[in-house]
């Protein structure tokens, strides 16, 4: 197994969900409210672990874009749930840095007023230890 | 077919089928190639009513180590209650064959429709995963018949 | 008697061959007990593979004939059909399933081969012990029943009746026509959906053949195929139908108006009093007793003051109807899923998010806005309307329907298409998954939508619905070919609701003990090969309630359904099947366990004289009556002494295959 069929098996695993049940609907872009913050879109999240394409995606903004708010999670028919997917891409990325990516006294100083609460409220319900 | 000690235990499974719905289930499961463990093999019967608790205690007696009934989804017996039937008798039978040792892990009754070709595949499967975990049934057996 | 058994494999070309060692097999049964013939052959089911067993039967002499090839579901009335011909009983006949139960699921070829020797000692060891049986005959009672009067029953009944025998309709509604009558137009034409459904629903009201029980409900089903015997509730119209003249003054007059409309899907309301629609067959109205006054309070009366034909009859009671039927047809059709799973399309929350069907209403002339398109919150008309696609299909996350619903990517072009005709200014939308358009001149229909009335179709899904406060809606989609989200504003939304099978379907196809699948459509006797007829003999299928449909292929499937129900009617006696039980006389203490037990009350009593060593009595014993007795097996179980036994399926004969199961 190459690094990136293992990656993918992985992303599957820890996301729980089968990307080939995706019927390419669209329902989880049409829900998203990052969308136009993200450089791969929540639909391509399916095709880029069925190509094992990880490197794009663990590079990519929509990574740390997505909100977590399940919208997409919800509203799959398909119950694919590309948040989920994202989920596990973030969290293979993390596993991987050997660590949380943020420390809690690291955030402080990066905190954008910009930035949605509920970012923040997921992250720790996500990322705590 | 005798089980040699270093061999890997198959289970000798008894699937008792009812015409209507389970056979023709299995019949899916069969064109919809999906696969169970060669392990299990089916008897036709016309309704699950039709499966006296003489033929399992027999199948036991024989060396089986499991035996499955499988009928059409309550309310949906082709001969309008077989099935209540079927249900009530082998409640009772289990609940003996447990009582004398014969664990529930290797008795069981399923639901399954004429459209549950997939239901049929994975029932077979998560059972036979089932009596293979209990081993070797080793009550019952009549020694008279050891091969 | 020592049995002379052949044994037969077949290759199935490759389907059993590729993983079962045929040559093996025919090599190891050969030494079974009883075993003096044994042969392989390419396809055993084939001419050539028939004459071989023929051919065997005679030179050697069969008692009992084995053949191990696909699952007796398909094949094991040739075999016996082939046994027959070669002067063998053909329940002499077994067959041992090696291709569904072995060679289709199994890749291994030793273990493969393996369980397929099982199974053809299970079969040598059953059909050693077979018995020649002999088919009874029962008679066909020459009328068929309909459930349902949508256009599917209707054209069922028109083709049965055509052929000369007695029909009867039941229909739960007051008026026969269905879903068909509350379409305004159908596709791929454009013609008109009532003017081409009433002369229909004329046509089986005037036929003399066809009695409509309208309003009616079956209630109760007992019998078998040729002889069914059937219960139909007949509600209480309040109405006499005898002398009501269809005037409609009752309709005109009662003063309590306030009653949902289900005809218009609750768009606008109906007196208590009321016919569905204004051709409606029978042509005379129902008191709906849960809105009248009358029957709520005691005091109105006032359709009773004018009629003058004096019809209105407040103490009618329910009519329980019994009749005799040989074949029954199932035409219960469908409805569309409620909605309250898809909260995200604002289905609840906004007027304007509606679903195709009412869209269809108030589009029609005779819907609740004349057939004006508006909106229905405040009666404007839209600007910009959005349609959305598989609302509830194809869905696997536990919401909506698994499958596709195949009549709404045609139905939308076709709305938005008569849309656009008849309001230029309007724009339209349509988020698709995928636009689905086989059929005839479906596909050129579909891209008249778009070429000629410029309907813009976007590929993608919409995630949710917004009611905005100014009383618009705010549509968030998605471009999947852009690659863009899209938010539109929308006056008006129109949702492809997912079709389902009428809600009652599972009561009736419990009565008639139809199987039934997953998603409630009824099972087909074969999937591909016999689409029409139920597994339990003598109940055929017409229309949606087999599976989604359009209205050209529901009416093809009705016509198909009345051929066999006609091919049934046309026969004057039915084989019935032997493997009936039996009792021995000689074990029988008249217990009656076997008649509580037994569901067609096959099982009677009688003084019998019993002979035996040392017996020589006159005793109570069980008697089959074997014209009735279905062969289900209840009382060879029930039995306490064990004297009941199902021929063909004997105690000895299941045990024997326990035993070769478990060698």
């Amino acid at each position: 197994m190459t690094k990136a069929e293992m990656q993918a098996e992985k992303i599957k695993e820890i996301s729980g969900t089968d990307p080939y049940k995706c019927m390419k609907c669209g329902k989880c872009s049409a829900s998203c409210p990052s969308f136009d913050e993200m450089d791969i879109k929540p639909h391509q999240f399916v095709s880029y672990v069925l190509n094992e394409d990880i490197e794009a995606l663990a590079n990519s903004k929509s990574l740390w874009k997505c909100l977590s708010c399940f919208a997409c999670v919800e509203r799959c028919p398909r119950d694919v749930k590309p948040g989920k997917i994202i989920d596990g891409a973030r969290q293979l990325v993390v596993r991987e840095k050997g660590g949380d990516y943020l420390k809690a006294d690291e955030i402080p100083e990066l905190l954008d007023e910009e930035l949605p609460q509920q970012l923040l409220v997921s992250a720790f319900r996500r990322y705590r230890r | 077919m005798s089980i040699g000690a270093n061999e890997e235990f198959r289970p000798k499974i008894v699937a008792f089928c009812c015409n209507w719905c389970s056979y023709a289930g299995a019949d899916l499961a069969g064109s919809s190639r999906l696969a169970y463990p060669a392990d299990v093999k089916i008897i036709r019967v016309p309704c699950s009513c039709r499966v006296n608790p003489m033929f399992i205690l027999r199948a036991f007696e024989r060396g089986a180590d499991g035996v499955i009934l499988c009928g059409c989804h309550p309310g949906d017996c082709h001969y309008s209650t077989g099935n209540f039937y079927a249900r009530r008798r082998m409640t009772m039978l289990f609940s003996m064959l447990d009582y004398i040792g014969v664990e529930n892990g290797r008795t069981r009754v399923e639901w399954v429709s004429a459209a549950e070709g997939a239901k049929f595949s994975a029932t077979m499967n998560d059972f036979v995963a089932k009596v293979t975990s209990l081993g070797k049934n080793v009550r019952l057996g009549d020694l008279r018949c050891k091969n | 008697m020592q049995q002379r058994i052949g044994v037969f494999v077949c290759h199935c070309g490759s389907n059993i061959a590729a993983t079962v060692d045929v040559k093996k097999v025919v090599e190891m049964l050969a030494l079974e007990p009883g075993v003096v013939h044994a042969e392989d052959y390419q396809y055993m089911c084939s001419e050539v593979g028939q004459a071989k067993i023929a051919e065997a039967i005679k030179e050697k002499q069969l008692t009992g004939v084995v053949v191990c090839s696909c699952s007796p579901r398909m094949h094991e009335t040739t075999f016996r059909k082939c046994a027959e011909r070669a002067g063998l009983n053909p329940y002499m006949v077994e067959i041992a399933n090696i291709r569904e139960q072995v060679s289709w699921i199994h890749k291994d070829m030793e273990e493969a081969t393996q369980k397929a020797v099982i199974l053809g000692r299970a079969a040598i060891a059953k059909v050693s012990l077979n018995t020649p049986l002999k088919a009874g005959e029962s008679r066909v009672t020459k009328r068929a029943l309909v459930i349902g009067g949508g256009i599917a029953g209707i054209q069922t009944a028109l083709d049965i009746a055509d052929a000369g025998y007695e029909v009867d309709i039941v229909e739960k509604t007051p008026s026969i026509g269905g879903r068909m009558s509350q379409l305004d137009k159908t596709f791929p034409t454009l013609d008109c959906s009532a003017c081409i459904l009433t002369p229909k629903m004329v046509e089986a009201s005037a036929n003399e053949k066809i009695t409509l029980y309208t309003y009616s409900e079956v209630e109760k089903v007992s019998g078998f195929v040729g002889d069914f015997t059937v219960d139909i509730r007949k509600k209480a119209r309040s109405v006499d139908m005898s002398k009501c003249t269809g005037c409609g003054v009752c309709q005109e007059k009662c003063p309590n108006k306030k009653a949902p409309s289900e005809f218009n899907r609750g768009l606008n309301t109906r007196s208590a009093i009321y016919t569905p629609f204004a051709q409606a067959i029978p042509n005379v109205p129902v008191i709906d007793r849960e809105h009248c006054t009358k029957f709520l309070t005691g005091k109105c009366g006032v359709c009773s003051k004018v009629c003058q034909a004096g019809a209105i009859d407040y103490e009618q009671q329910d009519e329980i109807i019994t009749e005799k039927y040989g074949a029954i047809v199932v035409a219960t059709g469908f409805d569309i899923i409620k909605l309250d799973n898809y909260g995200e399309y604002a289905y609840d929350q906004s007027p304007d998010v509606i679903t195709s069907l009412e869209l269809e209403r108030i589009m029609n002339a005779a819907g609740p806005t004349k057939g004006h398109l508006e909106r229905m919150s405040d009666h404007k008309a839209p600007k910009n309307m959005v349609f959305i696609q598989c609302v509830g299909s194809r869905c696997s996350d536990g919401r909506g329907k698994s499958y596709c619903s195949k009549i709404c990517c045609m139905y939308t072009a076709k709305h938005a298409m008569l849309i656009r005709d008849k309001y230029p200014d309007v724009n339209v939308t349509v988020f698709y998954i995928d636009v689905r358009t086989p059929g005839k001149n479906f596909d050129e229909f579909y891209r008249r939508a778009v070429e000629d009335y410029h309907v813009n179709y976007i590929k993608g899904q919409v995630g949710k619905v917004t009611p905005e406060a100014d009383g618009s809606l705010t549509v968030h989609g998605v471009d999947l070919i852009d690659n863009k989200q899209i938010k539109m504003k929308a006056d008006m939304v129109v949702l492809a609701a997912a079709i389902e099978p009428n809600p009652d379907i599972r009561k009736i196809a419990t009565m008639l003990t139809a199987s039934i699948d997953t998603n409630n459509f009824l099972t087909e006797a074969h999937a591909k090969l016999r689409p029409v007829e139920s597994p339990t003999a003598g109940i055929f299928l017409s229309g949606v309630t087999q599976g989604p449909k359009d209205i050209p292929e529901t009416v093809s499937q009705a016509g198909a359904a009345a051929v066999k129900a006609i091919g049934l009617l046309a026969k004057d006696k039915l084989l019935t099947n032997p493997c009936t039980a039996q009792a021995d006389i000689m074990a029988c203490n008249g217990c009656s366990t076997c008649a509580n037990v037994c569901p067609y009350g096959a099982i009677s009593y009688e003084d019998k004289e019993v002979r035996g060593p040392g017996i020589r009595e006159v005793r109570r014993v069980a008697v089959v009556n074997s014209a009735l007795c279905q062969g289900c097996g209840a009382c060879t179980v029930a039995c306490p002494s064990g004297a009941m036994d199902l021929q063909g399926f004997s105690n000895r004969q299941i045990i024997a295959e326990v035993d070769a199961i478990c060698r």
